[in-house]
């Protein structure tokens, strides 16, 4: 019954979904809304599992003073940070989000710079391996860097400056030859992700239940 | 907000930037700490707003306000998804991953042709009269998206007519990485330039 | 040991404190140039200001601090320009870690606009009554297909707990039906579904801006006409920006981009001469 109750679960939602899509009318209709609301209440819940995985692993870091202890320190204080200041905004203003609040303004001068300097690191490496590993080896890779180069160069004010075709260039290659491979691509895939629900539904596929 | 809170504010957002930013150098304690920082604070914010966004609005309210207990179903297959935590009853989060992924099939099997295969395929069906350029472009649409396509068929040997028309799948396919690395440069880029923004204009303003 | 060979083992740290000088100097000497506008932005811009006043438009903000650069700058013009044409927004959040970004600078940018209006003496604009952030919740597909038929089956209230039947501006306003059109700004996959979904299902005309990363897999979609205009990156931003005569961190930005673009070429044009000496070298 373990795994028959999930199976049946998840090839009556499918049909309902499937179903509603072409009757939408009574009592298909109303089966999918209900259904919809809940998928993303239940979606919702998630996020709680990352969250205390990740706690526990650290909180388990701390108690037995592994290597690096400190650091989850940090991390669990951040994360009690924002956990009180969110449950006092929640208290004072009736939600987190009220842009009085501490926890608004922890998010601006934390979780931004934070995150967006995390993120803004990637350019430096990027253009390092512009420099190391962007080589014209054979055909294709010659290919690639060429259209790499006039791409970068079309999208960019300068470009225009140094030829003024070049931005006409740069969306003809974004909208012709690039389109052609990303639609190709994209035909493929969804095909393939089509093939793979279909097997899902009818329980021929069933990893995610393991 | 008072003045000494947005200094206080953008001195900190300051340091974090720079501790980030460290790590260009090499690995140092002041990047390690922002690391953590930064994933510390992520998953405290997680947890407020699943629970300010999602549990207070979506059940809590509607059921101690408006009285809708049916969304006690939905509260218990959320709940049942945090069996993962006990081995001996994790078996239970089946049924909600279950219901998940029966939503998301459902949904992706007619999604997919009807807002995908089906106006893609028609995009590439146009026309091609008259010797200009417009139909030359479509040309090479056309044929591009078929050598594209040829190139992922494995279920046929590339060789012959098939092989020389996925080889020219791959040229098709470098010009989109190619683009797209192009792309990707220039999203990393403006990330820095946001930041380098923040350093040089609100913390210190040299930037007018 | 040739020149090139010699660049070839330099230190990564000199290419990273070249790139920062790169960006830095443009920025501090104000250095701008002329931004050619591309068709894709050029249609997009011009679908948006020719709505009749009191259009409503969604507004999906999709993007949390990685991606803020590009899609801010896209945001900021996009809303003045409402506020400006007399457009009613309506913003939604796909993304959960993005809710604070779309809260803040929707507010900056009503109070640089109302600014603006008390000065000309021009209609201020109101929360509830001109623009709305009904915030964040979970589903994405599902809600998406959700609130094709009543955005209040998930949003009850506001981004802040407020009823959406007590602002009046939300009294009419039900699905997708509603608007006149939606414009996506988007760090992710939620493009992909909006086109996939909304539009498909309900028929709603979407415009993308999309971060640069994302950008060149939305051109099927233009060619298809699934979207109707595209915004990429940071130029997609500062196009927009000079569309709207309003050129602000987008346009002063794509100096600092080109520049770096420049110096990226170079680094690569150099990689590959040292390469292609060195491999001469060991035939040879």
């Amino acid at each position: 019954m373990r795994r028959e109750i999930p199976l049946a679960i998840t090839f009556i939602t499918a049909l309902i979904m499937i179903v509603s899509f072409f009757i939408p009318h009574a009592p298909f209709g109303s089966m999918q809304d209900v259904s919809l609301k809940w998928y993303s209440i239940i979606a919702g819940f998630t996020m709680l599992l990352g969250v205390d995985s990740l706690i526990h692993m650290h909180s388990v870091k701390i108690k037995r003073k592994k290597e690096g202890w400190v650091y989850s320190l940090v991390l669990i204080l951040g994360f009690a940070l924002f956990v009180i200041s969110g449950t006092i905004a929640g208290i004072r203003f009736g939600s987190a989000m009220d842009i009085r609040s501490s926890f608004m303004y922890l998010y601006t001068y934390m979780i931004v710079p934070l995150q967006s300097t995390m993120f803004a690191l990637l350019s430096f490496f990027i253009a390092s391996a512009a420099y190391r590993a962007f080589r014209a080896r054979n055909m294709d890779a010659t290919l690639l860097l060429i259209t790499a180069v006039l791409v970068m160069l079309g999208r960019v004010p300068v470009g225009y400056q140094m030829w003024h075709s070049f931005p006409a260039v740069a969306e003809w290659i974004m909208a012709v030859p690039q389109m052609a491979a990303k639609r190709g691509i994209l035909i493929g895939v969804s095909l393939g992700s089509l093939a793979v629900s279909l097997r899902i539904m009818l329980g021929i596929e069933r990893s995610y239940l393991s | 907000m008072h003045n000494f809170w947005v200094i206080l504010g953008v001195w900190m957002a300051a340091f974090l930037t720079l501790a980030i930013f460290s790590f260009l150098y090499k690995d140092n304690p002041f990047y390690k700490f922002a690391e953590h920082l930064y994933v510390g604070t992520s998953a405290g914010y997680m947890l407020i707003y699943t629970y300010f966004l999602v549990i207070k609005p979506m059940l809590i309210d509607p059921i101690s306000q408006e009285h809708q207990w049916i969304l006690l179903i939905p509260a218990f297959f959320g709940v049942i998804m945090l069996t993962r935590w006990f081995p001996k009853i994790a078996w239970l989060s089946r049924w909600s991953i279950a219901f998940t992924v029966g939503i998301g099939t459902g949904l992706a099997i007619t999604g997919s042709i009807q807002g995908l295969l089906v106006p893609q395929i028609k995009g590439t069906l146009i026309a091609l009269h008259g010797w200009n350029g417009a139909t030359l472009n479509n040309l090479l649409i056309i044929i591009g998206v078929i050598a594209t396509l040829t190139y992922f068929y494995f279920s046929k040997e590339h060789r012959g007519f098939v092989g020389k028309t996925a080889k020219l799948g791959i040229t098709y396919i470098m010009i989109a990485f190619g683009a797209s690395f192009g792309y990707t440069v220039m999203a990393r880029i403006s990330l820095l330039i946001g930041r380098m923004y923040f350093l040089f204009h609100t913390w210190i303003p040299l930037i007018k | 040991m040739s020149i090139f060979e010699k660049f070839e083992k330099i230190d990564r740290r000199f290419i990273f404190l070249l790139v920062a000088l790169a960006v830095l100097t443009p920025l501090i000497f104000k250095v701008t140039m002329k931004i050619p506008i591309s068709s894709p932005v050029k249609s997009a811009f011009k679908a948006v200001d020719t709505l009749p006043r009191g259009t409503n438009i969604l507004i999906s903000v999709d993007y949390d601090p990685a991606s803020m650069p590009e899609l801010q700058p896209m945001y900021r013009t996009l809303l003045y320009q409402c506020f400006e044409k007399g457009l009613k927004p309506v913003m939604i959040v796909q993304w959960p870690l993005g809710l604070p970004l779309s809260i803040n600078t929707m507010a900056e940018v009503a109070e640089q606009y109302n600014e603006m209006a008390r000065k000309e003496g021009k209609d201020t604009v109101v929360y509830g009554r001109d623009y709305v952030n009904i915030g964040y919740r979970p589903g994405g597909v599902a809600q998406v297909v959700g609130i094709g038929k009543e955005i209040r089956d998930y949003f009850e209230s506001d981004y802040r707990g407020t009823p959406l039947d007590s602002l009046p501006m939300m009294k009419d306003i039900h699905n997708y039906d509603n608007f006149a059109l939606l414009f996506a700004l988007e760090a992710g996959s939620m493009g992909d579904i909006y086109v996939q979904y909304a539009n498909a299902r309900f028929g709603i005309k979407i415009i993308l801006g999309m971060t640069a990363v994302s950008a060149p897999d939305a051109y099927p979609y233009l060619q298809a006409h699934q979207i109707i205009g595209l915004l990429g990156g940071l130029q997609g931003a500062a196009e927009y920006e000079t569309l709207m005569k309003r050129p602000a961190f987008a346009t002063m930005g794509m100096t600092a981009q080109s520049w770096v673009h420049v110096l990226i070429v170079l680094f690569i044009l150099i990689g590959n001469i040292g390469y292609f000496i060195s491999r001469k070298k060991k035939r040879s």
